[in-house]
């Protein structure tokens, strides 16, 4: 049984549609990769899953249990984590209170803040500063150690690299090894291809809010991706 | 001119608590609570109610009524002004401005229009003397509890997962959702709180002078001008903002006794005027 499963999600902004008909599934263990277009429907979808976009009960299941259109609170404490677009800290919050915030849902787990600073030692340093007053990567960091504190069975990211140098990026994406080694299930939406297919084993291709194409990282070929990616 | 100043000061004092609930709750919610002055009034009325049925001490009547002003600030905002919080905020305003016509009109029902007050225990004639100059006991009293809900206010927005929470629902509210916190029970634990504020405001006001119904309008406008002297959602800005606004009238009393309140009014206008944002305009912690 699948971890997570979606069946013909659709989700609305009032009366536009975003996502047409979504069918995903995720395995325990996985880290599977998103990718699209702006606009394919990416973070609707990832936002479906946390609870911030309303979905049908039975259009999403977790665990076997139908999840969809629960409050977020509800959802990231059965343990769905979503690192989201942007980072949205919390500006008046130091960088430690930023991480302890994720620590609200009190689900027991491997994560805390001594982990954190073991795999962000720049964090620890920085725990007492504001955490807007960072730099971009630092500021990713703590966005996923955020996510991380509440100890989920499910990680999802949005847009890890948006905005930052490529340099920062592969720093950020060489924390997702260990995080996937603790037993971690990964969901990341990216916009960089070639990024998706070295750190995923599956990809789905969003394409104005369908699927427009699923398989295996290693045997999608770039022509298939370009088509479903631009969609021709 | 020195009496002038503590004077002012110790006015300041009285102000500062009638602006910390409405600093709150502007502070987590960015609500504007337009009956702020007559939930004080409310709060000094329920005290001079108690004081009737039992004898006890102001202070004792104070601690007696904390935990019913918390429950009715918590139940009003779980309630009735969670659902009027979002992007628009005339809801908020036109829901506390009918609060506000409800309370005066069922203080005057059950209470008349006749002023009122608590009695002190003497305190309100006791005075200190400081150098040359006596000092009222009460309005030191009073300048202290500002000072220390103050400062308790900023530990607790500083220090306590509390004070956390409500910095984060204040900052984003959905993420903070998404961190698992109920974003409407903390802010009714915000309005819970603030309305603690409001009951000791309305004790130790009705301790130095009467009350009536009507009073709350004008209740509002000093809290209203604390807070925008000091800047919107700032704890020590209130207490500065309400400070400046003491002192103020505190010279224009001296000046002429029908003064006081013009120049407080004007130090406001000014302040728009010069800079809209307040003294020290920082919401958060």
């Amino acid at each position: 049984m699948p971890l997570i499963e979606t069946s013909g999600l659709q989700a609305f902004y009032g009366d536009a549609q975003a996502l047409f008909g979504i069918d995903f599934g995720l395995d325990a263990g996985e880290v599977v990769a998103i990718i699209g277009a702006n606009g394919a429907g990416k973070s609707t979808f990832l936002k479906s899953l946390t609870g911030l976009v309303k979905a049908p009960r039975d259009a999403i299941r977790f665990d076997g249990a139908p999840i969809g259109g629960l409050p977020p609170g509800d959802i990231v404490r059965r343990g769905i984590a979503l690192v989201p677009e942007g980072r949205r800290l919390f500006p008046s919050l130091t960088v430690q209170e930023n991480l302890l915030m994720g620590a609200n849902a009190k689900r027991p787990g491997p994560w805390n803040l001594q982990r954190l600073y073991a795999m962000f030692p720049i964090l620890e340093q920085k725990r007492r500063e504001p955490a807007t007053a960072l730099s971009g990567g630092q500021q990713q960091m703590v966005a996923i150690g955020r996510a991380l504190m509440s100890n989920p069975a499910v990680l999802l990211c949005d847009e890890l690299s948006l905005g930052l140098a490529p340099i920062v990026i592969r720093e950020i994406y060489a924390a997702l090894p260990k995080i996937v080694a603790e037993g971690m299930t990964v969901v990341i939406v990216e916009q960089d291809v070639a990024t998706a297919q070295q750190v995923s084993q599956r990809i789905y291709c969003f394409q104005e809010g369908r699927v427009s194409l699923h398989g295996k990282s290693n045997d999608l070929t770039r022509e298939q991706i370009s088509a479903a990616y631009f969609g021709f | 001119m020195t009496e002038t100043l503590i004077q002012g000061l110790l006015l300041g004092g009285l102000y500062c608590l009638f602006a910390l609930g409405q600093s709150l709750m502007f502070g987590v919610m960015r609500l504007t609570n337009t009956a702020q002055g007559d939930f004080i009034v409310l709060g000094a009325f329920g005290a001079i109610a108690l004081a009737s049925l039992v004898e006890l001490h102001p202070a004792l009547i104070a601690l007696v009524l904390l935990p019913v002003a918390f429950g009715a600030g918590y139940l009003l905002q779980r309630h009735v002004l969670n659902t009027t919080l979002g992007r628009d905020p005339l809801p908020s305003l036109v829901v506390t401005f009918g609060l506000a016509i409800v309370i005066q009109n069922a203080l005057l029902e059950v209470f008349s229009a006749d002023p009122r007050s608590l009695d002190s225990a003497g305190i309100n004639t006791r005075s200190v003397v400081v150098g040359d100059l006596a000092v009222g006991l009460l309005p030191l009293i009073v300048f202290g509890v500002a000072l220390a809900a103050t400062a308790a206010l900023q530990l607790l927005f500083n220090r306590t997962a509390l004070g956390r929470s409500f910095r984060a629902v204040s900052d984003d509210r959905e993420i903070a959702e998404l961190m698992g916190l109920d974003a409407k029970r903390v802010y009714a634990f915000a309005t819970g709180i603030a309305f603690m504020l409001i009951l000791v405001a309305g004790v130790l006001q009705a301790m130095r002078t009467t009350v009536s119904p009507s009073d709350g309008p004008l209740l509002l406008l000093f809290a209203f001008e604390a807070v925008i002297i000091g800047g919107m959602g700032s704890f020590w800005g209130s207490f500065a903002g309400a400070m400046v606004l003491g002192v103020t009238q505190q010279i224009g009393f001296r000046l002429d006794p029908g003064w006081g309140i013009w120049f407080g009014h004007l130090v406001f206008l000014a302040v728009l005027v010069v800079r809209p944002q307040g003294l020290f305009p920082r919401t958060r912690g």
